[in-house]
């Protein structure tokens, strides 16, 4: 047996673990398998400091916000100063409550309103650990009723979708990803055309062909083609638009803001859903097999 | 501080001995303030925590063998919070190839000089993101820019922040 200089060991080492994930890679590409286990275990294990670290960031985001940035102004005395210090700092803290409530209750709103569709609230507890993609965590998961490839929205507008659903958490994929998409619709000429995310804060619409018109701040609604979205939920308005061959390139400002989400809702179905404000139009192609509703539970 | 050696070729040469847990304390903090960080502070996401980690204790460890394993383990771990989206190994095989790169440097080079450490920290990143690009265009035949003034931008900032952070970190040194 050929012995290895100690020098080269590290190397030889190198070398067999950059193959041995070179070949975790392919396995998962060939088999469509993303390492199920792995995951579950990391995200279990990480999803409690991850919620911890989240609700820790977001008091030290509101105490900057509502404390430090409004210090300076003050130019009363000292005792004053303390007395009124402390009770900013108990306004802060009401503050971000009042401000969670406000966010609820719009949540709520869009719930009742919309009674025919099951979802669920669930907060972010975390985003992607990396620039790879564009994810983001919630707080819940298998045992709330969430499962893979359920759409999630908020009131102002499609955000993403399940991709993967943990039994206390789940991740979903934004709209602006790479490889997300949605089916959509520009909602003044119905021109239909599904939307997807390029890895930037706007979409694109890719399949609308030159000699449609479509106009700038024109809004863009969910088709229900894909069987993930109700028909006539908002995707985005249109922020640009160029030429090319033999399609137009449209990029769209998405409804939702993506950047600074905190509460979603999950929608608590894998059937195509309608909305209450649309037409049954008893075409609806059947469910995929094995798509069954999971109940709804521990609605927030 | 310098409390062990090493003989490698010529030079005697400084490996950093840390306190207990520091290491995976560390990365473990690193990747879970990824995680939750850019949700309040949007710009923060332009931060890589993770890959901070482990360009410091490559650079501090001295050791290709611990720095290419502590890369992998920390690689694999933020694919596994990225998402099914994101392939287990794409993260792995960057910071394994760059946690032995910044181990061996490290074994070569003063790395202790703030201006050094900014400069090294560029370079990897930048050597990360690349290594990032070639897995996708050759492993998952994924188009994907090579560079981006996003990237320029990130490395300098990953860059500043890691002077800062490798000086907080150097406290978790044995003494």
């Amino acid at each position: 047996m050929v012995a290895i200089p100690s020098r080269h060991k590290s190397l030889v080492l190198l070398a067999g673990i950059i193959v041995l994930q070179v070949l975790l890679l392919a396995v998962q590409i060939k088999r469509q398998s993303q390492g199920r286990l792995i995951r579950v275990w990391t995200v279990g294990a990480a999803s409690p400091f991850e919620r911890a670290g989240s609700y820790g960031f977001g008091w030290i985001r509101d105490t900057w916000r509502h404390y430090f940035a409004l210090q300076n102004t003050t130019k009363e005395s000292e005792q004053i100063r303390r007395e009124n210090d402390a009770l900013k700092l108990q306004i802060t803290q009401l503050q971000g409550k009042a401000a969670e409530a406000d966010r609820l209750a719009v949540l709520l709103n869009f719930r009742r309103s919309h009674g025919e569709v099951p979802m669920i609230g669930a907060r972010v507890i975390g985003t992607g650990a990396g620039t790879a993609s564009l994810t983001i965590q919630l707080d819940r998961g298998e045992r709330d009723g969430i499962r893979k490839n359920m759409g999630v929205i908020t009131p102002d507008g499609v955000v993403g979708k399940v991709v993967e659903a943990y039994p206390n958490a789940s991740q979903v994929l934004l709209l602006t990803d790479k490889e997300s998409g949605v089916g959509a619709m520009l909602a003044d000429s119905r021109i239909q055309s599904p939307v997807g995310g390029q890895g930037e804060p706007l979409l694109v619409m890719k399949y609308v062909p030159n000699d449609d018109e479509v106009n700038l701040g024109e809004r863009v609604i969910t088709s229900g083609m894909d069987r993930i979205f109700p028909r006539d939920l908002p995707v985005g308005t249109v922020a640009e638009i160029k030429s090319g061959n033999p399609f137009k390139l449209i990029h769209i400002k998405p409804a939702a803001n993506l950047e600074r989400l905190e509460e979603v809702l999950v929608l608590l179905s894998l059937r195509p859903l309608e909305m209450k404000n649309e037409e049954n139009t008893g075409d609806a192609q059947p469910p995929a097999p094995g798509a069954a509703n999971p109940r709804p539970v521990a609605k927030r | 501080m310098n409390d062990a050696f090493d003989m490698r070729g010529e030079s005697h040469i400084e490996v950093h001995k840390f306190r207990a847990g520091a290491i995976i304390i560390s990365t473990l903090l690193a990747l879970v303030i990824q995680a939750s960080f850019p949700i309040h502070f949007t710009k923060a996401a332009i931060l890589d925590l993770p890959l901070l980690v482990t360009i410091y204790f490559g650079l501090s460890r001295r050791n290709p063998s611990t720095g290419l394993l502590l890369g992998m383990v920390i690689g694999l771990l933020q694919d596994s919070l990225s998402g099914p989206t994101v392939p287990l190994g794409l993260h792995g095989i960057a910071k394994t190839i760059i946690g032995y790169l910044a181990s061996s440097i490290g074994a070569r080079l003063d790395t202790e000089h703030p201006a050094a450490r900014f400069a090294l920290t560029a370079a990897f990143f930048v050597a990360h993101q690349g290594l990032m690009v070639l897995t996708r265009r050759i492993l998952l035949a994924q188009p994907e820019p090579w560079f981006t003034m996003h990237l320029f931008v990130a490395a300098l900032v990953n860059a500043l922040v890691a002077v800062f952070l490798f000086l907080l970190l150097d406290r978790l040194r044995k003494n």
